[in-house]
């Protein structure tokens, strides 16, 4: 048995790939891609009648697998049907880091869920809290509702939009710049910033159009989420490349920290970094930069 | 006896000058003499050289009980030759005890199967088998044991006069009525027919066997028509389904390309990925996706690869014609796009078994090779690599040219997941050892990299790429652990198959397995 | 728990098994073939037997068709065929009690 450590609520999350709960071939060892999350699914890859028998998978593999640095996060099936509970306890009592709640709609949902966790985390001795959540927000309710599910449990580390779903509602379809979604992804990263939580955009589908895949990542990445949900190893990498920070803001966001750092020793709390004025509002995203160049492989000082 | 790589091998196999393995260019120096074949002469012209029936065929040649049958491998598993041929020698002439001599053997010849069962067919010698033939033979029921010798080995015991062939049969895509063999223009195509033209050369009887029969002279010919005694034309020598894939197609398995990745990578890092490279890679999933990676390394630093070899598939013509490779030559061609493109595209041209990799020969072209990317089933500790036995201890593979690009090449490098199923590829002891471990220097796995201790070099290349790389005993023991350690096969005495090294030394033996029952 | 009606789980995909119980007569009845049987066999019979221990399974006739399943999981197949087996698949089960 492969114990885990408390899940971190705010790590990297550049890559979060689903994975069939339901296929040992694939769960076994998903995290070999490199991906920083790992989305089991208990939901719409899980046909219905196998339910249960997925869940029998799943606990097993949470209890055996060494997924290393991986985030391990399940996601669980609708409040509307009769599974939820269940996968909660299975989730659980497995030990995932975190569940990502389908077709969330209002903070009552998150409350819901977050009810049930905390049940199975007395029944089966998981330290209170230690579970994180997350919210797939599916539907124009959900993301009119976006703050107050953001904002609903200390729980929650962020949220994401699931594009099939939404776009159904929406009566529209796919288009190459986004226009589709345009609205609603800048409305559900308002709220994420907002309430201080992550937030990752939907799984782009077409695993031939890798040009359409690239528009769609850069656009992300100018929109400034933090990540994206993906449906295979290969789409992995263009995300890690582009989401990594330049050379240019690498240099910069460690002269920044630097000088911060030696400045504020010597007690001064506004000082010039190449011309430009700098105060303790410009750290936090230097450091994230930081942060950022580092598990991209591209930054070895020790600043962070 | 133990040889270099730790094997046992009986002593009763160890006669006639037989050595076992002592470590690769062990040969070196050394002198051959070669064989000579005892061949008919034919003075008086002829106008043709058909004769109806491969009956007739093997009565003109003296086919006698005892004799020893060659055949190439390049229909694979489409081949009727094979079955055919020995259906007119077995139930036409009567004749038994007889040995089949073949660069390969597959799932086409399942009812060989059966005559070895009979006790019709008494030898085996390929590189080879797979299918109820490997399953016969490794249940013990072929009188003597196999011998399986690399793509290089075969002409080496050819030409050294170990295998004496009796009659050769030549299943040739196109001929003319006096036996100039090509590979294309019917309607069984295979493009280049590199392992029929040693065989052609040494034995005493030549008989082609064709489905489409062209003017003379059918030029430029594989094997020519002073070395055939008979041309006998069939309704089909084989099934083109089965003998070429439409196209080769690269893998999109994301584990393959991850792994096809690493050996671009491992391969760019090292001094002999400069202008003119040589190249060969396999065409497993990883291995042929490595080509797809090589090319982007190439573009980035703007060379070109000089030349490639091996068996051919559709993305090496696509380099060819693009300009990133010299020149392209061709012992066997896997899909339609090979087979189209040999002897016509300029610079890709045919080449025989010998000219390919035999080690005794006076430079193939495996001893100019920078690089070759191969598979494996299993790889040991020790980088000694099985090909041929499964994890049953049945033969169920074939060494084909591996051992000979390995021993040949700069740099070798196999790629294999590190499990498939519940098999781990990385383990302690391999079942067969096919390529000895002095030979291969990189494996690449989708968990990690490592690299041959005996090249403190590679290791120093990889060190300055920042290429991550961790021990082989590290490899086997994350697949141990993952899958749970294996237990041992159960084996009798009996051998039933004899591994020889490219160099004809003994490198290992297969022995008859104990049926498995779990009390 | 008491094998009340045949039931199965499963799939015969490379890396899964097939595993199917139905009512036995008294004693546990194995029949086993797998894809991996020379190296693996043993260690095969051994999870599902613990498996059915820790389940509390004496009487089951059992059938596994093993493409190579690690451990982890032939045992939520042989967990998931016998909870089936006795409707009691769906909720409540015991995670970390006898399912571990």
């Amino acid at each position: 048995m492969i114990p885990r450590p408390k899940p971190e609520r705010f790590r990297l999350r550049r890559t979060m790939m689903f994975m069939n709960a339901q296929k040992p071939g694939l769960i076994k060892d998903a995290y070999i891609y490199g991906c920083d999350s790992i989305m089991l699914d208990l939901e719409d890859a899980v046909a219905e009648n196998q339910k249960d028998a997925a869940r029998f998978s799943l606990y097993h593999a949470l209890k055996t697998i060494d997924y290393g640095d991986t985030e391990v996060i399940v996601r669980i099936n609708g409040l509307d049907t009769p599974h939820w509970q269940e996968d909660i306890r299975v989730c659980v009592a497995g030990g995932a880091d975190g569940i990502r709640i389908a077709k969330c709609e209002s903070a009552q949902d998150v409350h819901t869920v977050e009810a049930a966790v905390e049940a199975a985390e007395k029944e089966f001795g998981v330290e209170v809290g230690r579970t994180l959540l997350m919210a797939a927000l599916e539907s124009p309710k959900g993301i009119l509702n976006a703050y107050e599910i953001c904002t609903a449990s200390e729980r929650m580390f962020g949220v994401a939009i699931s594009g099939g779903d939404f776009r159904k509602c929406m009566q529209t379809k796919p288009q190459p710049d986004g226009v589709d979604m345009l609205v609603a992804r800048g409305q559900m990263l308002i709220a994420a910033r907002a309430a201080g939580v992550q937030c990752f955009d939907t799984v782009f589908t077409n695993l031939d159009d890798m040009e359409g895949y690239e528009a769609e990542v850069r656009q992300n990445k100018a929109m400034g989420f933090d990540g994206k949900s993906l449906i295979n190893p290969k789409q992995i990498r263009l995300v890690h490349e582009l989401f990594a920070p330049t050379e240019k803001e690498i240099l910069q966001a460690e002269k920044i920290v630097r000088a911060y750092r030696e400045q504020s020793a010597a007690g001064v709390g506004v000082f010039t970094v190449d011309g430009k004025m700098i105060d303790i509002a410009f750290i936090p995203g230097a450091e994230r930069t930081l942060k950022l160049a580092r598990a991209c492989g591209l930054y070895e000082g020790d600043l962070v | 006896m133990k040889n270099y790589v730790g094997r046992d091998i009986p002593d009763f196999l160890l006669v006639n000058g037989k050595e076992v393995y002592q470590g690769k260019n062990y040969m070196d120096g050394k002198y051959l003499k070669k064989a000579s074949p005892c061949t008919r002469r034919f003075e008086k012209p002829q106008e043709s050289k058909i004769v109806p029936t491969l009956a007739d065929a093997l009565r003109q040649c003296g086919a006698k009980s005892g004799m020893t049958f060659s055949f190439h491998h390049h229909l694979r598993d489409g081949d009727f030759v094979v079955n055919m041929v020995m259906k007119a020698a077995i139930e036409e002439l009567g004749l038994d005890n007889l040995t089949i001599a073949a660069s390969s053997l597959g799932a086409a010849h399942d009812p060989i199967a059966d005559y070895i069962e009979q006790g019709k067919v008494v030898g085996i010698q390929t590189s080879g088998i797979r299918g109820r033939m490997g399953e016969v033979v490794s249940a013990g029921k072929l009188k003597t044991p196999a011998i399986i010798r690399s793509h290089g080995g075969r002409p080496r015991a050819i030409e050294g006069g170990e295998v004496h062939i009796d009659i050769a049969f030549i299943a040739a895509p196109t001929s003319d009525c006096v036996g100039n063999c090509r590979g294309i223009g019917g309607k069984s195509n295979c493009g280049s027919m590199g392992y029929a033209m040693t065989d052609a050369k040494y034995a005493d009887h030549v008989v082609v066997v064709t489905d489409c029969l062209v003017d003379f002279p059918n030029m430029p010919a594989s094997v020519e028509a002073i070395d055939v005694d008979a041309v006998v034309m069939v309704d089909s020598i084989g099934n083109p389904k089965k003998i070429a894939s439409a196209a080769a197609r690269i893998s999109q398995n994301p584990r393959d390309l991850m792994m096809a990745e690493n050996v671009a990578k491992v391969i760019a890092s090292t001094p002999y990925f400069k202008d003119g490279f040589s190249f060969q890679t396999g065409v497993g999933g990883p291995s042929l996706a490595a080509n797809l990676f090589l090319e982007k390394y190439m573009d980035e630093r703007n060379i070109k690869m000089g030349w490639a070899i091996g068996g051919i598939c559709g993305p090496m013509v696509e380099l060819l014609k693009k300009g990133k490779v010299g020149k392209v030559i061709d012992v066997q061609d896997f899909d339609l796009d090979a087979v189209n493109s040999i002897n016509r595209t300029p610079n890709h041209f045919e080449m025989s078994a010998s000219q390919y990799a035999n080690p005794a020969n006076k430079g193939a072209f495996v001893n100019k090779l920078d690089f070759v990317v191969l598979a494996a089933l299993e790889i040991d500790t020790g980088f000694n690599v099985n090909v041929l036995t499964g994890s049953d201890g049945v033969l169920r593979g074939a060494p084909g040219g591996h051992p000979d690009t390995a021993a040949g090449s700069k740099c070798c490098i196999i790629v294999t997941p590190l499990t498939r199923g519940r098999m781990a590829t990385v383990c302690e002891h391999v079942v067969t050892v096919t390529t000895p471990g002095d030979c291969v220097d990189v494996l690449v796995t989708d968990y990690g990299i490592a690299v041959n201790p005996l090249r403190p070099d590679l290791i120093e290349c990889l060190d300055n790429a920042g290429i991550p790389h961790v021990s082989i005993e590290w490899l086997k023991d994350k697949a141990y652990s993952l899958v749970g350690r294996p237990d041992e096969l159960q084996w009798e005495d009996k051998v039933v198959a004899v591994l020889e090294a490219r160099d004809g030394t003994i490198l290992d033996v297969v022995r008859k397995i104990k049926p498995f029952t779990l009390e | 728990m008491i094998i009340s009606k045949p039931a199965i789980a499963g799939t015969v995909e490379s890396s899964d098994a097939l595993v199917s119980v139905e009512p036995g007569d008294g004693k546990i009845e194995l029949t086993l073939t797998s894809s991996v049987m020379n190296q693996y066999g043993r260690q095969i019979r051994e999870t599902v037997m613990e498996t059915l221990k820790r389940l509390d399974v004496d009487s089951v006739k059992i059938n596994v068709v093993d493409k190579g399943a690690l451990d982890c999981t032939l045992k939520a197949r042989v967990e998931c065929a016998v909870f089936r087996s006795c409707d009691a698949s769906e909720k409540d089960i015991p995670w970390g009690g006898v399912i571990q």
